[in-house]
Parts: structure tokens; C-alpha cells; sequence
């Protein structure tokens, strides 16, 4: 079975693509010539040549734009927007045109695109080439956020992201890329909007993507010396929501604990409190606890980052906490 | 005493054919009345929210639209009417759109501000200053590689030309030589502030020179100089000769919109522009060489009238959306 990295699954899906889809293109700053500041993309600009494959000046809000331009006129476009704190320097692009061109024109359009972007800390990128871009989108309705957490899924994912008839957002993780992992070879397409269950537990449910995924499977591993069985569930998509795999994790275990690379204010991990609240209120047994970084920034300094993102220490903490609630 | 400086074309500015000059004044003069009724319906509280009207500014949507192809594409601005009746969106389309109904371009999604029709390559209104200019850069990606032979058209006002999207856009289009003509309607006023207050440049090609492409001031308000030089840019495009800047010099008769009337304009200005109204410039020409007489004119004039007054009617009997188109759209499904 393959063994690839986060990095080389990307590349690998979106190669993929291109090769069986023409009207596939991508572009970005530095994708083609370069292979990409990450490095994602190396060799498809000689694979597929400079028709297909275009650095483009930086300018997010002119090509993200032009994105939703070549997709309504037939081409399936995928742009790098580099570090997804860039994503607001192209924001109108993302929530007045991109996700609403469907909706406001009485649905005459597909909108076939991907934009793929870099998030999350932990690698002293300082305040603005660390954060964690999905809240800031889910308030738009009309866009698919999609965010792979193994190489498997970065594979899968992109390639599903690619072959959707919406826009969709795919934000991978840049402390992951190096990260390893098997990609089956008939891994294929895989589908958005599915939750995936990463370890079986019946004490308590822990919920994250991404980097905190990881570490919430470290502190289950911890805690199952102590004779507590947590499951971890990684959401995979956050538009759709698989809210059907929280709620029958929760109705076998009873607690919930939601872990964030995020602040806390205005996040998704607010909405799976309020489905909890809505829709699983009868199966909780203990209070509801959520891990995220609270009103902390992304700092430069090491000790301060660390801080700032919670640890597995912090996350195995609020695990016991509600795993022992009364 | 407001004197309008009358821009001198770049090109040979022959006179349309007599059928292409008829269709150019029935278009202008659809465009004109149906903004005059879409007032009046505002009045009568029988559309909601707010319209931008491009009365005095209709040489330019005509001008352009009669040198299109099939195929190729256009994004335009929320005073957008006059482009989207220039490409042949249909009155009844618009109308029942601006009330709202199913039957609206837009299914009633849309409104006054996003008319669209992708069968005729209209692809959108923006409600966003300066959004559409990418969107059209993206459409001229996709002729390009493709090879079809399209042009890709963007309209919008002189106020646009201040914003980022506007400078991303033509550095965009100029590196990649795409074929995208960038129509700019000048009409003086960006919302309600004349353009010298926000813009340090009198003629706004000026700016295509840092994106090494040709900027050309243009008469605006005659209908045919603006058919010959869009033509000559739209040749450049379809030849693989990259992008042009066209300056529309126009003027806006109406405020900003419906709630504005205009009271910053210098006395004598709009009776000034009056004086080179579009519909006027093209009447006096067929007039001259015998293609109308004024009486032939009064009876176009009333019959798009009349045919304009039988769509509201008709549209107001037109059903609305119901709560089952309310989450439609938001998705392809499938």
C-alpha cells in the first residue's frame, strides 16, 4: 500500500485531475515554475504546460475572481491562494460573488471551482500567516469547506473538491504536510460532507480537524491507560455538516468535548454545542466542554504559540474533566 | 455656460446601415422608456429596494452590444438595465424580475442589480463596485484557452477605476494578453460625488498606460463612434492582441439612485448634455439622411411605450416565488 505524505497527496489528487479532466486548470503565485511555496505542487506546470498551469501576479482579488469567471464559462478551475490569511484580501470575490452567483441568478450558473489554501500555527509563522480560515466562511452559505487531516483524506478530498459542480474551499493544514500515511491505491474520489470516525470509544466523544484531530487522538491514547475510551471523530467537511456521526457518538457516550484551532467566538465548535443542545440534549450525561484558543492570537515566540494552541496536555485535561462530570 | 469637450475618434467612424441605425434607435429607445416606466413603477411603490437608471448614458450599452458575437460574454454594473436590454434580454424578463416574480430573469433572486442571462452571454450585474471586472477576466481565461474566439466585456462606471479590483484586473488580463475589452461608462459622477473630488486624472485611459495596454477616450454619446471603436478593439482582442481600456465619456441624467435627485450638479450642466442626448444624435442623423421622420419616430416612440405598459400589466398578474424556491439554487444538486 502506498505510503505518501499530506504534501504529495495533494499533488497527487490534483495531478490526477488534470490528467483526466482538460478543462481542469490552476494557478496561483509561484505554483507553476516554483511547484508552489509548500512545494505542492511540483512538476505539473511541465506535466501540463503553461496553458494549464499559470503563476499569476498577487493579486488574490483579481484571480480568485477570474476563477469564478472561467468557472461559469466551462473550465473547472483550481486557485492556490497561499496562506489562507489571505483569504480576506479576496473576500468579496468568496462571499459576494463566488458562493451567491448560483443563488442570484435564479440558478443558471454551476460554479465549478477549488480553492485550495494553507492554515493553522504551530510553525512560528506569527499572526498572519498562522490562522485557521474556516469560520470566517461558514457564515456564507453557498460554499463547501472541506479540511483533510491525513494524507488519505488530503488525496481523496481535493479530488472530490475538484469533481464538485459548487465552490468549494479545500484548507489543508501546513503543519501536516510532511505528515505520512497510506493511500490506498483505489482511494479514488471521496465524498464531502462525510465525518469519519478515527478511534472507537464508548466513554466520551472528542471533535476536531486538522492538527487537533492528531492531538486529540495523542490524549486518547493517554487516557485509555486510565480506562478511558474516547472517540475521535474528525469532521472532514465542515459545509455540509455530517452532524448524523456527532449525534450517534454522543448518544453512545453521553459527553462531548469539541477541540478548536480557533478562537472561541463565532466558531464551528459553537455550532456542534448547539446541536448537541438542539437535537442531543437527551443523550448528554455531563456538561459539554470546548478546547480552542479562547481570544488568543497566533503568537510569534514559541512558549507564547504553544500557548496560544491547545495542546494535547489542555485537550486530555478537558477529556478527564468530563469524562469524571457527574 | 458648461461646455462638453467632444472627445475625437481614433477611427473611421462610418455611418451604420440603415437596418443596424433602426435597431440601434428602437434599442436606445427601450432602454430609455423602460427606465422611465421603472421610475414611475418605484413611485408607485410596485418594485421594492433601490434602481440605479443609465438614462443620457444609452449609446454606450447599444453602441457595444451591436458589435458583439454570439458567445461572447459580458459582466456589467448594477446600472445595468441598458446592458442587459442591449444584449436582448427581453422587456418582459426584466420587468417581472423587477417585481419580483418567477418569471424574472433571475427567478426573482436577483433584482434590479443582478440582471442575468446566460443564454445571451450576460453574465451577471454586480451589486459590488469594480467585482465584475475579474469575473470577466476569468471568462476571457476560459476563450482563450479554449480557443473560441470570444471577447470578454466589462462594463463599469469612472468610480470603479479607484478601486483594487480595477488595477488587478487590467495588470491581469494585460500580462496574460487575454481578450477582454474594460468598457468604462464616464459619467461624471461616482454616486453622488463628481469625479474631480475622488479622481486626480481628467481622462481615465490615462490609467491603461501602466498596464501597457491602449486606452482610448471615447464619445460616448454617439452611438456609432462607440460601435467603431469598440469594433477595433474587439478586432484586437479576437486577433490575440490582448485587452483595451475604453473611456466612455457619457453622462447620467437620473441621481445615483432613486432617492437621489441631483443636487450637486453645476446649473446648466444636464441641459448641456441634454443637447447631445444619444436619441437625439441618431434621430438628426437618419432624420438628415431620410431613415425616419419625426412623425415615424412619435409612432416608435409610442408603440414601445404601449408594449412596455402591457408587460407591467402583465407582470403583475405574474405568481411570485414561493417557500419552495427559498432553498433552491444554493447548490447544483447532483
Amino acid at each position: 500500500m502506498p505510503v505518501l505524505t499530506y504534501r504529495e497527496a495533494v499533488r497527487s489528487a490534483l495531478a490526477d485531475e488534470m490528467r483526466a479532466d482538460e478543462n481542469v486548470i490552476f494557478f496561483g503565485e509561484d505554483v507553476a515554475v516554483a511547484g508552489g511555496v509548500f512545494k505542492t505542487t511540483p512538476g505539473l506546470y511541465e506535466e501540463f504546460g503553461a496553458e494549464r498551469v499559470l503563476d499569476t501576479p498577487i493579486s488574490e482579488e483579481a484571480f480568485i475572481g477570474a476563477a469564478l469567471g472561467a468557472a461559469i464559462t466551462g473550465l473547472r478551475p483550481v486557485a492556490e491562494l497561499m496562506f489562507a490569511d489571505f483569504i480576506p484580501v479576496a473576500m468579496d470575490q468568496i462571499v459576494n460573488q463566488i458562493a451567491k452567483y448560483r443563488y442570484m441568478s435564479g440558478g443558471q450558473f454551476i460554479v465549478p471551482l477549488t480553492i485550495r489554501s494553507a492554515q493553522g500555527g504551530g510553525v512560528g509563522f506569527g499572526t498572519q500567516h498562522s490562522q485557521t480560515a474556516e469560520n470566517w466562511l461558514l457564515n456564507t452559505p453557498g460554499l463547501k469547506i472541506v479540511l483533510p487531516g491525513t494524507p488519505v483524506d488530503a488525496y481523496g478530498l481535493l479530488r472530490g473538491a475538484i469533481r464538485e459542480n459548487n465552490p468549494v474551499i479545500v484548507l489543508e493544514h501546513k503543519g501536516l504536510y510532511n505528515l505520512k500515511g497510506e493511500v490506498p491505491e483505489d482511494t479514488g474520489v471521496l465524498e464531502l460532507g462525510k465525518a469519519k470516525v478515527m478511534r472507537q470509544g464508548r466513554h466520551v466523544t472528542v471533535v476536531g480537524v486538522q492538527l487537533m484531530m492528531h492531538r486529540a487522538l495523542e490524549a486518547a491514547e493517554t487516557l485509555a491507560k486510565e480506562g478511558i475510551e474516547v472517540e475521535v471523530i474528525d469532521l472532514r467537511t465542515l459545509s455540509p455538516l455530517d452532524t448524523s456521526t456527532v449525534l450517534e457518538s454522543i448518544r453512545k457516550t453521553g459527553r462531548l468535548v469539541v477541540v478548536e484551532e480557533a478562537p472561541h467566538a463565532s466558531s464551528w465548535g459553537g455550532d456542534l454545542v448547539s446541536l448537541a443542545a438542539d437535537e442531543g440534549i437527551y443523550y448528554l450525561d455531563a456538561p459539554v466542554k470546548r478546547v480552542n484558543m479562547g481570544r488568543a492570537m497566533f503568537a510569534y515566540s514559541e512558549p507564547l504559540e504553544t500557548l496560544a494552541i491547545p495542546s494535547v496536555e489542555r485537550i486530555t485535561a478537558a477529556i478527564r474533566e468530563v469524562a469524571f462530570a457527574q | 455656460m458648461v461646455t462638453i469637450n467632444i472627445p475625437t475618434p481614433t477611427v473611421e467612424v462610418k455611418p451604420l446601415d440603415a437596418d443596424a441605425r433602426m435597431n440601434a434607435l428602437r434599442k436606445m429607445l427601450e432602454i430609455r422608456l423602460t427606465e422611465e416606466k421603472l421610475q414611475e413603477m418605484f413611485l408607485a411603490n410596485l418594485i421594492r429596494g433601490t434602481t440605479h437608471l443609465c438614462i443620457g448614458q444609452e449609446a454606450v450599452s447599444t453602441g457595444v452590444a451591436s458589435a458583439l458575437r454570439k458567445g461572447d460574454t459580458v459582466t456589467c454594473t448594477y446600472r445595468g438595465h441598458g446592458h442587459a436590454l442591449a444584449m436582448g434580454m427581453t422587456v418582459k424578463a426584466m420587468i417581472a424580475e423587477m417585481m419580483g416574480r418567477a418569471s424574472g430573469c433571475c427567478r426573482g433572486k436577483g433584482g434590479s442589480m443582478h440582471m442575468t442571462d446566460a443564454s445571451i452571454g450576460l453574465l451577471g450585474a454586480n451589486a459590488i463596485v469594480g467585482a465584475q471586472l475579474p469575473i470577466a477576466v476569468g471568462a476571457a481565461m476560459t476563450a482563450k484557452y479554449k480557443k473560441t474566439g470570444a471577447i470578454s466585456v466589462t462594463f463599469f462606471g469612472d468610480a470603479a477605476t479607484n478601486i483594487g479590483a480595477f488595477h488587478e484586473s487590467l495588470n491581469l488580463a494585460s500580462v496574460w494578453k487575454l481578450p477582454v475589452i474594460f468598457v468604462c461608462e464616464n459619467n461624471r459622477y461616482g454616486e453622488y460625488s463628481p469625479q474631480h473630488w475622488t479622481t486626480p486624472v481628467e481622462d481615465l485611459s490615462v490609467r491603461a498606460v501602466s498596464y501597457n495596454m491602449p486606452g482610448i477616450t471615447v464619445d460616448g454619446q454617439d452611438v456609432e463612434t462607440v460601435h467603431a471603436e469598440f469594433k477595433a478593439a474587439a478586432e484586437r482582442a479576437r486577433a490575440g492582441e490582448g485587452p483595451t481600456f475604453l473611456e466612455m465619456k457619457t453622462y447620467r441624467y437620473m441621481g445615483h439612485s432613486r432617492t437621489d435627485t441631483g443636487p450637486y450638479r453645476p446649473a446648466g450642466e444636464l441641459d448641456a448634455w441634454k443637447q447631445r442626448d444619444p436619441i437625439l444624435l441618431l434621430k438628426t442623423k437618419m432624420i438628415a439622411d431620410g431613415q425616419i421622420d419625426e412623425v415615424e419616430f412619435g409612432e416608435l416612440r409610442d408603440a414601445t411605450e404601449r408594449y412596455i405598459a402591457e408587460v407591467v400589466e402583465w407582470a403583475k398578474r405574474e405568481p411570485y416565488p414561493t417557500e419552495a424556491d427559498l432553498l433552491t439554487d444554493i447548490f447544483y444538486e447532483g
